[in-house]
């Protein structure tokens, strides 16, 4: 393997001066992506600067918003019951990504700066209208997820700028979220096709009722019913991974969605809406055809799971 | 460039000058000839270097020596007991008939060693998730369950 130093700073500040004075150097979260890359000799960075003893960027905060750090891993995120709770979607995503072992150590910051089209946070953070938190030497800047991804491993961030942290804000009640990977494997797998949704309900039937169907019916039960409540969509986000060279938020189908009755009719529509916006492609992984049928199917699951769990 | 670690392995306070570039695995292996780990893939994707770090399971081909500063560390050669005992683990491996080849083993009794701190009482989920990162080309994993399974009643 190609020497370089290592460099372990203790704060963003001193972080961004070692990056200012090493000049050929690559920052390091978690490293699953990073050695990988030095190992296949994709990069060859003479100073790597490791972000990962920075306390700062390892904390979830619960204050106004929900802010997560960059160098929070994904066990970390699986383990915590409020986003389990509130955003199901990204509860959902770090289930089914890498390894036990690679959980344990990978970053949400790194996942998403690494910009993969199959990045398993990516469609999740998307349908919740994340923010990425960037650090340089004049301070700090914001910008929506939406913008930050450029292309395939391309992301809006000049080399010596940290990803702080991802700022979501808190959702309204009846909100709530799915997200679906497709792939062959259980563990250790990329997706071949993924969708996330978030809806946010209008409920204008009682909703203790609703509540309480919720509760006792089995899932089955309960999405053939939901549908015949006549619940207006609020509002709706959908994100798909691996159609397009970067995760892709299919606007048109959530705008068709959005004031409408949530009527089988309707999400199969917009089902279809969103496989007419997805740009795929052939790979070894799948082909263009079937990850567009694909992305119907889990666009209509994830919508009424996301329904379901408006009400859990 | 040479810099200095301390850290703890298998119970003992190391001090070592280490090359920055280093994996963990490869001082492990060619420099404290601990060869118990083993290298298969080296991208993360096969779990035969799983070691236990501050108690959880990590892949040491792509973990930076330099990580490793301030950290417990725990092999494969660190389990067993006293005057070389087995671990109930690697007892129970033995018994279930869970290896075959061997090469996967060290790194799916860490993963269990690991599973163990986390949980005393995993279930089959539990057990699948815990090795999920592992893979092993011979048995088939039935055995390995069962063996993570048998180590459990044996605690």
């Amino acid at each position: 393997m190609k020497r370089f130093d290592y460099h372990v700073p203790q704060s963003i500040e001193e972080a961004l001066n070692l990056f200012k004075s090493l000049g050929d150097a690559i920052y390091i979260a978690g490293g699953t992506d990073v050695m990988v890359n030095i190992k296949r000799k994709k990069i060859s960075p003479k100073n790597l600067i490791s972000l990962r003893n920075i306390t700062a960027l390892k904390v979830i905060e619960k204050g106004k918003e929900l802010k997560i750090g960059s160098c929070v891993t994904h066990e970390q995120l699986l383990k915590d019951k409020y986003i389990e709770k509130y955003y199901t979607a990204l509860h959902d995503a770090v289930r089914k990504l890498g390894s036990k072992q690679i959980r344990n150590v990978a970053t949400i910051g790194g996942n998403i700066c690494n910009a993969a089209p199959s990045a398993d946070t990516a469609c999740p953070l998307l349908v919740f209208d994340t923010k990425v938190l960037i650090r340089n030497e004049k301070g700090e800047r914001k910008i929506p997820l939406h913008d930050f991804f450029l292309g395939p491993y391309s992301v809006s961030k000049d080399e010596g700028e940290i990803v702080t942290g991802f700022e979501i804000t808190f959702l309204p009640p009846y909100s709530g979220s799915a997200y679906i990977k497709h792939s062959r494997r259980e563990a250790m797998d990329l997706a071949i096709v993924s969708v996330a949704t978030r809806l946010t309900l209008s409920p204008e039937v009682d909703i203790d009722f609703l509540k309480r169907e919720a509760g006792e019916k089995t899932y089955s039960e309960f999405e053939s019913r939901l549908l015949s409540y006549g619940i207006t969509v609020k509002e709706a986000r959908i994100a798909m991974g691996v159609v397009a060279p970067r995760p892709l938020r299919a606007k048109e189908a959530e705008d068709y969605l959005c004031g409408k009755r949530l009527t089988d009719e309707a999400i199969r529509e917009a089902s279809e809406i969103a496989s007419s916006v997805a740009k795929p492609r052939d790979t070894l992984r799948g082909e263009a055809w079937y990850r567009r049928e694909m992305v119907k199917v889990l666009t209509r699951r994830a919508i009424l799971l996301s329904a379901k769990r408006a009400f859990d | 460039m040479k810099r200095e670690i301390k850290f703890k392995l298998n119970g003992e306070e190391v001090t070592a000058e280490v090359e920055s570039h280093w994996t963990l695995l490869y001082f492990l292996r060619e420099v404290l000839k601990l060869k118990g780990t083993k290298e298969g893939c080296g991208y993360g994707e096969c779990g035969a270097c799983t070691v236990v770090i501050d108690k959880m399971a990590v892949n040491s081909c792509l973990f930076p020596v330099m990580e490793v500063n301030g950290k417990d560390v725990l092999t494969i050669e660190g389990i067993s007991g006293p005057g070389e005992a087995l671990h109930p683990l690697q007892k129970a491996f033995i018994e279930e008939g869970a290896v075959q080849c061997g090469f996967c083993t060290p790194g799916m009794i860490m993963s269990a060693y690991a599973l163990f701190e986390e949980k005393k009482n995993p279930d089959d989920e539990d057990i699948k998730e815990a090795i999920e990162g592992n893979l092993c080309r011979c048995t088939g994993y039935v055995k390995i369950i069962d063996a993570i399974n048998a180590a459990k009643r044996g605690k």
